[in-house]
């Protein structure tokens, strides 16, 4: 189960057992396309390649759709996500701008300046 | 006997090795980030180290969800670069030094740190982007090189105060090998950092200079930090910082600091590089 106290972090999640469990097969379509055989055949169709693997339909249309946070909240753990992110050719900013919902060049302007401030992201409760 | 005779800690960001493979080190945006690292160059030419214990984390290249090793030592003969999605860097295979390793992981699991043992291995940008920024890009590493991966994705990651006592378990087992060898351990990760959710983007340049000082001066302190620190302060991923203090274990209890750099940003993390000597005797 999630740590009660780690729930007060804003915009962040924690991926502990409850995570993982829920994410596995999502995580593992995931590291499938670190062989470059799978990514080729993952890109020629993403539908059928996706049949491989118990996703549930959600986690389904949040691959297809790259919908970066709903995957995330699905159980995706970012290194994983990352090889999704990968195959389309896109780095792992790509990735942090899209859940941060910033365009990537508003994310890369955000870091070039010193990135996100931690005073008032600390906790939840302000 | 062989003898840690210096720690260095440095952030491993993957995009540091795309900029470099790519030819782009020169760039404005890089270019700070590489100079950063120049004096190291010239201070470990001279050391020449025959062995690196290069503590890193694995990203979901030769570990999955399928097996989570907290700690796993590499005792290959070799590890060659992985392909994490974008294909292998180019750069060359990683030489281990058997002897040693295996002398470490039977000293580690009879002081009761209970590694996983890892015949098979490649290695991903959390070990080579460290070698080539102290390196650069050479036709083989100067030195072998002992990889030791912790899991700091599956939450929960060793605490600090485990990976600072593994610091010290691992001198005990570099102590205890016969042969003459001049050892570096270089701990890597971090610093602050957070690649995920809406608080993509954090940095944390007080805690990471905090972290940094603490490192040369009260290690102690710092191996009581709780692990909810680390992702409130530095980012749900500057908790790979933990394994800068398995570094730190492996060093004398007073060091000197020859050398410190940190720059924010390369790509979402702050660049932090800490050169920290054992005065010997």
């Amino acid at each position: 189960m999630t740590e009660s106290p780690f729930r007060d972090i804003p915009g962040t999640t924690l991926f502990d057992g409850r995570m993982s469990r829920l994410g596995y097969h999502l995580n593992m379509f995931c590291m499938s396309l670190i062989k470059a055989e799978n990514r080729t055949m993952f890109k020629a169709d993403e539908s059928r390649y996706l049949d491989r693997f118990s996703l549930t339909a959600d986690q389904r249309r949040a691959v297809l759709e790259r919908r970066w946070n709903n995957m995330l909240d699905l159980g995706g753990n970012v290194y994983y996500l990352a090889k999704l992110a990968a195959a389309d050719g896109l780095p792992v900013a790509h990735l942090s701008a899209g859940m941060a919902g910033l365009s990537p060049e508003d994310y890369a302007h955000m870091m070039v300046g010193g990135g996100r401030r931690i005073d008032g992201n600390r906790s939840k409760r302000g | 006997m062989a003898r840690i005779s210096a720690g260095v800690g440095t952030s491993h960001v993957p995009a540091i090795g795309v900029a470099l493979d790519l030819g782009k080190s020169e760039e404005p945006y890089w270019q700070p980030i590489f100079a950063g690292y120049e004096p190291t160059k010239v201070w470990i030419a001279r050391e020449k180290p025959d062995v690196i214990i290069l503590v890193y984390n694995d990203h979901a290249s030769s570990f999955s969800l399928e097996i989570i090793p907290t700690f796993a030592i590499g005792c290959a003969a070799e590890f060659a670069s992985a392909d994490e999605g974008w294909g292998p860097r180019a750069v060359p295979a990683v030489v281990g030094h058997q002897e040693l390793a295996w002398h470490m992981a039977q000293s580690l699991i009879l002081d009761e740190f209970d590694m996983t043992i890892v015949n098979k291995m490649d290695v991903d940008h959390g070990l080579t982007v460290p070698l080539s920024l102290i390196f650069g890009q050479v036709e083989s590493w100067p030195c072998r090189v002992i990889p030791l991966a912790v899991n700091v994705i599956q939450y929960p990651p060793p605490t600090g105060h485990r990976c600072y006592n593994l610091g010290k378990a691992i001198r005990r087992a570099i102590e205890s090998f016969e042969e003459e060898l001049n050892v570096l351990i270089l701990g890597t990760g971090g610093l602050s950092h957070q690649l995920q959710g809406t608080r993509a983007g954090l940095i944390n340049p007080d805690w990471d200079k905090a972290f940094l000082d603490g490192l040369t001066r009260d290690p102690d302190g710092l191996a009581r930090i709780p692990p909810i620190d680390y992702v409130r302060e530095a980012g749900s991923e500057g908790i790979e910082m933990v394994m800068w203090l398995i570094m730190r274990g492996a060093l004398d209890a007073k060091v000197d600091e020859l050398y410190r750099f940190y720059h924010v940003p390369a790509s979402s993390t702050a660049v932090g590089h800490i050169v920290l000597a054992n005065r010997g005797g």
